[in-house]
């Protein structure tokens, strides 16, 4: 067990230098930016960058950007983006290779990734990232590309101090607030007299930058007022789901009449899989030039609510939508546990909101459970 | 370090040369392959490959050669897309691409002192005759072997020449049956489940091993628990969409199971419960 590292206070008129500490370290900083109406991941170059002033209001099928009445920097919940983005590029070339001979020679492409720092990671989204590190790391063979990009990659949490109506991390022991695996966390603070923050390093990298910081130490008043807001977004969770053996319940509900609900409702859009941050299916395409010298193959994020998914020789193995969405979710909340040992969902609602035509996970998970057809005593 | 060398063989494709392809039924060829450079290959029967044609898409296919063969794989391919199409097409002399041995193969460790019963439908028994080589060589690790075949027409009977050899040795018995068939056939019309009845099947000390249709299997699988099998005695070979064989794209789930990893042979109590339900 190392010891609890000590906390301090950052001012807000001091959160540029934090910046500019990770540019000189040769990190290039990432974070949620205000772009086409939502609040996106992209590169910072300064604070202002940050959607300073905003805030996001979501329901599910809903999603809108709306002004505060203050200055917060990281008054929002999460918008469409994830940071699998980065870790897990919606389209990556894994090689090359070039006719030789008879025979051709493969040119591994290696990915020559940026040193990320993502400002502003989210509990929930934390913790989608360490799924997906087990999902490509955690097996047999590692994922080169994933493996790459995580190695270097520089994590700077924050507490939520607010919650989105869309948001269960309660229900899923995610969140709101962050519990491992950052380098530096923060809580934003605001109330009449100042704006700072409550910083902590989680790693020694972290406690190096923190070092170099302007901090000040903290009293135990900002201590409580950190904790009030953690406590604040708790309050303000907009869902809830019961998770409670979870895995047996939908197990046991393979044939449950919901499925074929949806069948009705869910567009196979799979908007839900590309928002979700934990989703890491994907299709694989090999290409050839013209003289057929040359090949190669690239990787893109994939989507179990298409046809092609299951395809194989004869048929689609899952062509009603009511099947995918089963798949889909029985992934998320049953046999992801079986796999990885950890829940596939992360709470954080981007389904939810995402969806054309507002399908809620939660509710669905209610459905089922509240009107179980399987026969409940095994 | 070993290890890593070890699994970026399984990631890129290594080349291979075409020592041979011929027709064995319409449309199914079997190749030999050699990997240029030379190197020793070797795998457990019921493994798979992925093999790649040269920028146009790479395809699960399981070894059906012998196992104690080093220098080449011999693998037996149905054209039925564009991938296996291409395949099927290859020169002696062309190269193809191939990453694995994959996946983990039939329990021919767990089988070892039973009787085994092996049942395939159609092009089932491609991954199943390395299994049919590895018992006839270690004949007495095992105690009698049966294999029933079925196909939907006497012409799709594959490895027909090594059917009858193996039917004529004493510690192995063959049953074919085919789905429908001319008035020149004058063997069993039916399906598989058919045959188990009279093929003098012992279920207590008898391990199955079944590829074919995923409704033929499922027959199987319930025909011989009501004669007495258990179910974890009945070993099933599944298949499904596949694009990493790493455990990585996802396309192979089967409920909690990656087919290209846990799979592709499951014993039949592991995933009875999703054999009842459609489109898993
Ligand atoms: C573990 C395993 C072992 C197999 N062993 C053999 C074998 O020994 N001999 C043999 O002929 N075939 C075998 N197959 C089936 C073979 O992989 C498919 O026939 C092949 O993928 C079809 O690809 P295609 O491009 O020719 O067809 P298309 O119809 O053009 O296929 C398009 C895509 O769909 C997928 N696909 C289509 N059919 C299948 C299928 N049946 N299984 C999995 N994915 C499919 C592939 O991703 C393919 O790239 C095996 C499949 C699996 C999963
Ligand atoms: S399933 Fe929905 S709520 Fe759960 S992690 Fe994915 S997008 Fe977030
Ligand atoms: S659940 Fe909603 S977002 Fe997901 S595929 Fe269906 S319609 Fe699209
Ligand atoms: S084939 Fe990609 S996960 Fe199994």
């Amino acid at each position: 067990m190392t010891p609890p590292r000590p906390l301090y206070r950052l001012d807000r008129n001091d959160f540029g230098i934090l910046l500019n500490i990770l540019k000189e370290k040769g990190y290039l900083t990432v974070g949620p930016t205000r772009r086409d109406g939502a609040i996106l991941y992209g590169a910072l170059e300064s604070v202002d960058d940050l959607p300073i002033g905003w805030t996001d209001e979501q329901e599910a099928g809903t999603y809108r950007l709306k002004c505060r009445d203050d200055d917060a920097l990281f008054g929002y919940n999460v918008g469409p983006h994830s940071w699998k983005k980065y870790l897990f590029p919606s389209k990556t070339k894994l090689w090359s290779a070039t006719k030789k001979g008879s025979g051709f020679e493969i040119d591994r492409e290696t990915d020559t990734p940026p040193k990320y720092a993502f400002i502003g990671v989210r509990a929930c989204e934390l913790h989608a990232i360490q799924i997906q590190d087990k999902v490509f790391m955690g097996g047999t063979y590692q994922d080169p590309v994933h493996a790459g990009r995580r190695r270097d990659c520089l994590i700077i949490a924050v507490n939520c101090a607010q919650a989105a109506n869309t948001c269960f991390c309660t229900s899923m022991q995610t969140g709101p607030k962050v519990d491992n695996g950052y380098d530096i966390v923060l809580t934003e603070i605001i109330d009449k007299a100042r704006h700072y923050f409550v910083i902590e390093a989680g790693s020694d990298r972290g406690a190096a930058i923190v070092k170099k910081l302007p901090v000040s130490p903290v009293q135990q008043t900002d201590m409580d007022a950190a904790a009030a807001c953690v406590e604040n977004a708790e309050k303000q969770m907009g869902r809830k789901v019961d998770m409670t053996d979870i895995k047996d319940i939908l197990t046991r509900n393979y044939d449950n009449k919901r499925w074929a609900e949806l069948e009705k409702k869910c567009l196979a859009c799979g908007n839900c899989t590309m928002a979700c941050p934990t989703c890491f299916c994907s299709n694989v395409e090999d290409i050839t030039d013209l003289g057929a010298e040359h090949a190669e193959r690239w990787r893109s994020w994939g989507s179990c609510f298409t046809m092609d998914f299951s395809y194989i020789h004869g048929g689609s193995v899952r062509p009603s939508i009511g099947s995918r969405y089963r798949q889909w979710l029985m992934h998320k909340l049953a046999t992801w546990l079986d796999q990885f040992g950890t829940s596939g969902c992360v709470g954080c609602g981007r389904c939810i909101t995402w969806c054309p035509v507002g399908i809620d996970l939660t509710e669905e998970v209610k459905a089922i459970c509240d009107n179980e057809e399987g026969d409940p005593s095994g | 370090m070993s290890q890593a060398v070890h699994n970026e063989y399984l990631m890129y494709p290594a080349s291979f040369l075409v020592l041979e392809i011929w027709e064995e039924i319409s449309g199914c060829f079997t190749l030999t392959l050699q990997p240029d450079p030379v190197v020793t290959t070797s795998f457990a029967p019921g493994q798979f490959y992925m093999l790649y044609i040269f920028g146009h898409g790479e395809v699960p296919i399981s070894v059906s050669g012998d196992p104690v063969e080093t220098e080449t794989l011999t693998f037996t391919v149905l054209a039925v897309g564009s991938v296996t199409r291409k395949l099927c097409s290859v020169k002696a002399g062309d190269t193809v691409g191939l990453r694995g041995p994959f996946g983990n193969g039939w329990p021919l460790k767990l089988a070892k002192g039973h009787d085994v019963l092996v049942i395939a439908g159609g092009l089932g028994l491609a991954p199943l005759r390395p299994v049919i080589y590895h018992l006839i060589s270690h004949a007495s690790d095992y105690g009698k072997i049966t294999l029933i075949y079925g196909t939907r027409t006497p012409d799709m009977i594959l490895f027909q020449d090594e059917l009858a050899s193996w039917d004529e040795r004493d510690d192995m018995t063959v049953l074919l049956t085919v789905d429908s068939a001319g008035s020149d056939w004058y063997g069993h019309v039916g399906v598989v489940t058919e045959l188990i009845e009279n093929a003098g099947i012992d279920p207590v000390r008898t391990t199955t091993m079944a590829c074919g249709p995923e409704i033929m299997m499922r027959f199987t699988a319930y025909g011989l628990i009501d004669i007495g099998m258990a179910a974890s005695d009945i070993y099933v070979s599944m298949e499904r969409n596949m694009k990493c064989a790493l455990g990585h794209c996802g396309r192979c789930q089967y409920g909690p199971h990656f087919v290209c990893k846990d799979g592709p042979v499951f014993a039949f109590d592991q995933v009875e419960n999703l054999f009842r339900v459609r489109e898993v």
